[in-house]
């Protein structure tokens, strides 16, 4: 029932207990190039989101991401509703459960949950080839600033104005009337003419009978009612009372804790542990050692050292269990390794330029640097970050009887599922994964190294166990946003016009665009040096973006400096090519109100990029007195081409704003001895209440294609501050964290 | 035996009288909303009140509170059916994004305005700086804080004023 299309694929079914359950498949693009061979030639990706209509008339979307605290859910229910002319009252959301083919609840619903219902949507109905396919994919992940623009645009907007046209024509054919006569609206039914008018619910029935539209008409911007309006999330009633369920917050029957360790130094296993002491702890049940794990490229390509946990009746005995272990770490070759060698080596590998690969290459460099009447040159360093989730990484599994079931707060539920199912040899459908909200993901909480710890455990101990990692944990084991050094060349010529721009940094990530600049220059030479360390690395709030908006937002503004121009009409007259970028970077100067003079001591800084899709601009405003730095106000303007939910969306850039402006101000990993010198919030330092800025932000919704909003909050944050902070003292800021400069933050 | 009282509910424990009044809270009564941040009283993800003043359940031994009244966000709200000003005010201004913060973010707060009224941003920031959120939702607890205490955000340079020339 059902068929592919370029535009997706759309299948019905009528479940039980009288409702109607559509499902869609959507090939969005892909830029998870690790999966393009299973895409059959494709260089797409697949996904699939599910709609519910019940027989009370409530609409429940089924969002295949995860809610890290974005409001995923509330969005793509708006794109959803409005489709399908649903009343707003109507409508909720739940989280996809993480399954491919089937649901495997037996333990969860049988042993643990003493019979506790558990949802009875997981019937699939879509083709099976489409199943295996996203089942190899391994595709329920959130990141990349994706669900909106993806699900949401391609899934979600479909599947609603696909349900309303299976629903209309169901009305027409019960009431024999023509189907152009049926009005849907606020989830009724409406023939005008004869007066009737019915609930969506009462045509769910024969809409099941139906083959879904596979392109149904989707509404212009004019005829949006519910996308583009300010409405409440849906998540929030439960986040003020203390019941939202985190995955810390799961209790099972019989349930033990415990907590966890890996060697400090990257790489390093143990040699001994002499666990006398700890097993004298009352409560105390049993120390384990967990092996190394590897998982597989399909789903992260990475590995972790083995462990060492310590079980117990609370995460409190677990804990002082742990502290009294004395572990000898095997010794490995980067036990002497630091963060300045890991600079120095930087240094040394982009001066050496060996197999330097260009990210553009356009021009003849030599010529302009030889031609060029001022030569500018400038090197930029950022250094290691943890993510410091609020909630730290937890996990709590059981295993039995050839099956294990895990819950857990994650950003790739199947992935995580497969992962746990490969450490323990188990088939994958005998992995029941439950997602639950999460305290916070900003890329950790991709990679499953948890998860397997979790499962490793429970099926050591043969009970539940909720495996909680300390702070000191989270912030040593991590995988970090890369450090990076970038060295630059501008070339000027006699009328401050930039005539050339050469980069070289040295560590690459993703996205390949991130040092790319939008500013006309006729001469660009940007490229890359690998120098890889033994430091773990993994996906940070806007990847690459976060680094590389602070290199080139910085020297853009110093080449304007140089040039002595205002380094906003810099810009400007370099982006005249680019009429969105123009004009988010004017509206920003515009609302700060960048030619106002401001008093002494104070500085004004602008920064543009461009990530994920969405154009973001910001201006920051500080003020410099003895010494001391005040960031006193921030004005965002972001072209996300639409704002769904605009509150939504600013709640996203004011998140984006204060997770950037913590790193820029404060964030540092140092190595030292081969290991993180950092261990909790007390010396890994996060923004607080007192010295957060006024945040204004400003939405220029300019019809193109949608854009992204979880991450370009971020990469304008630390340039805008540290151009502002030149322009109030005439220092110039090339390393981060700004705590190390001369300025008490 | 540790006797303490939570939200009213006289509780007979049988615990190791080191145990971090958290861990009482989220293990041994089940009343979860309280939040593991760090373990250190640096984030604020715990606090309660502990007879009406805020404290960090992270690194306080239930037997330093025995025979004390503790509140948790469980018993912010007045009833069952009616929030405390302040939930309701987090939800107007759409506060919470991953909300694991929020529950010691709420108790800080509602601790400040019960013995301050009509806070100023000074006592908001020296009130609530003990709160780490990592989604940086500041300026709308800030928001909240006003709109449940009833207070006009004007500039404090003018309330000020104003209150100069009350003042005579």
């Amino acid at each position: 029932m059902g068929k592919w299309t370029r535009r997706g694929f759309i299948s019905a079914g009528f479940i039980a207990g009288g409702g109607l359950i559509v499902g869609v498949a959507i090939r969005p693009g892909n830029r998870a190039g690790d999966f393009a061979s299973y895409a059959k030639g494709d260089d797409e990706t697949l996904l699939h989101t599910w709609v519910k209509l019940d027989s009370n008339n409530v609409v429940t979307a089924i969002v295949p991401h995860s809610e890290m605290g974005q409001g995923v859910g509330t969005a793509l229910a708006q794109m959803l509703a409005d489709e399908l002319d649903a009343d707003w009252n109507l409508v909720k959301f739940e989280e996809a459960p993480a399954i491919s083919a089937f649901a495997n609840y037996p333990l969860g619903k049988g042993l643990l949950m003493g019979g506790v219902d558990m949802p009875d949507f997981v019937v699939p109905t879509v083709d099976g080839v489409l199943i295996r396919t996203a089942q190899a994919l391994d595709l329920q992940i959130t990141g990349g600033s994706l669900s909106v623009r993806t699900t949401g645009a391609y899934g979600m907007r479909v599947a609603g104005a696909a349900v309303k046209q299976m629903l209309r024509v169901a009305a027409a054919q019960t009431w024999q009337v023509p189907v152009d006569q049926v009005v849907a609206k606020d989830s009724q039914m409406i023939h005008e003419a004869t007066g009737r008018s019915e609930p969506y619910s009462a045509f769910a029935a024969a809409a099941a009978e139906m083959t879904p539209p596979a392109s149904p008409t989707l509404k212009t911007p004019d005829q949006f009612k519910i996308m583009g309006r300010h409405v409440q999330r849906h998540d929030l009633p439960s986040k003020v009372d203390g019941t939202a369920t985190f995955a810390l917050d799961v209790r099972l029957p019989d349930m033990l804790y415990a907590t966890v360790k890996r060697a400090p130094t990257f790489g390093g296993g143990v040699d001994n542990i002499d666990d006398t002491q700890t097993r004298t702890i009352k409560g105390v049940i049993d120390v384990v050692r967990l092996p190394a794990a590897e998982v597989s490229a399909l789903i992260g390509g990475f590995s972790t050292e083995e462990s060492v946990a310590v079980v117990a009746e609370g995460y409190w005995q677990a804990k002082r269990g742990l502290d009294a272990l004395n572990i000898e770490w095997a010794a490995t070759d980067n036990d002497s390794v630091s963060s300045d060698a890991i600079f120095a080596q930087f240094d040394r590998d982009i001066s050496a330029g060996i197999d330097r690969q260009a990210d553009v290459s356009q021009g003849d460099l030599t010529t302009s640097m030889a031609n060029a009447s001022q030569i500018i040159e400038a090197e930029y360093q950022v250094p290691f970050l943890a993510h410091t989730c609020m909630e730290p990484l937890n996990a709590t599994a059981v295993v039995k009887d050839g099956f294990c079931e895990i819950w857990i707060g994650c950003q790739s539920p199947l992935s995580f599922r497969q992962a746990v199912a490969d450490s323990l040899g188990f088939d994958v459908e005998n992995v029941t994964l439950n997602n639950c909200f999460m305290g916070g993901g900003f890329g950790r909480k991709s990679r499953p190294d948890y998860a397997i710890q979790a499962a490793q455990l429970a099926a050591k101990v043969g009970r539940p166990v909720q495996l909680i990692w300390s702070r000191e944990e989270d912030v040593q084991q991590d995988f970090y946003r890369p450090a990076v050094q970038s060295r630059f060349r501008g070339a000027l010529d006699d009328n401050g016009n930039l005539t050339a721009w050469e980069n070289t940094y040295a560590g690459k990530m993703e996205p390949v665009e991130a040092p790319l600049i939008p500013y006309t220059v006729a001469v660009k030479d940007i490229g890359h040096v690998a120098s890889p360390t033994h430091v773990p690395l993994g996906a940070w709030r806007s990847v690459d973006h976060s680094q590389h908006g602070f290199f080139t937002e910085s020297f853009i503004d110093e080449v304007a400096v140089a040039a002595g121009q205002d380094s906003y009409e810099y810009r400007v007259a370099r982006l005249q090519h680019l009429p969105r970028q123009l004009a988010v970077l004017r509206k920003a100067a515009t609302e700060a109100q960048w030619d106002v003079p401001l008093a002494p001591g104070r500085g004004r800084g602008i920064a543009l990029q461009e990530s994920f899709g969405s154009i973001v601009a910001e201006v920051v405003e500080v003020t410099v007195s003895d010494g001391n730095l005040s960031v006193d106000r921030v004005v965002a303007v972001i072209d996300a081409g639409y704002a769904i939910s605009p509150d939504g969306m600013k709640a996203q850039i004011e998140s984006g704003i204060i997770y950037g402006l913590s790193a820029a101000l404060y964030g540092e990993i140092t190595i030292k001895d081969g290991a993180v010198a950092q261990s909790n919030f007390h010396d890994y330092s996060s923004l607080r209440m007192s010295k957060a800025p006024t945040i204004e932000t400003h939405i220029i919704n300019s019809g193109e294609v949608m854009g992204g909003a979880g991450e370009p909050g971020t990469p304008p944050i630390a340039p805008a501050l540290a151009n502002a902070i030149f322009n109030a003292t005439g220092e110039r800021i090339r390393q981060l964290p700004i705590k190390n400069a001369m300025f008490s933050v | 035996m540790t006797v303490i009282t939570v939200n009213g509910t006289e509780q007979k424990l049988q615990v190791d009288p080191s145990t971090p009044l958290l861990w009482v809270l989220r293990e041994q009564l089940q009343l979860t909303g309280t939040k593991f941040g760090c373990g250190i009283a640096q984030c604020g993800a715990c606090t309660v009140h502990i007879n009406g003043v805020s404290m960090r359940s992270c690194i306080t031994p239930v037997s330093a509170v025995a025979g004390q009244n503790i509140s948790t966000i469980e018993g912010l709200a007045p009833s069952a059916d009616e929030l405390h000003p302040l939930q309701q005010a987090w939800i107007d201004e759409q506060v919470p994004q991953c909300g694991y913060c929020q529950s010691g973010q709420l108790m800080s707060a509602a601790a400040l305005l019960a013995t301050n009224p009509s806070p100023s941003d000074a006592d908001i920031d020296e009130a609530m700086s003990g709160n780490i959120c990592r989604c940086g939702m500041y300026s709308r607890i800030r928001k909240a804080i006003k709109t449940a205490a009833g207070v006009q955000q004007f500039d404090p340079a003018l309330v000020d004023f104003v209150q100069g020339v009350n003042n005579g």
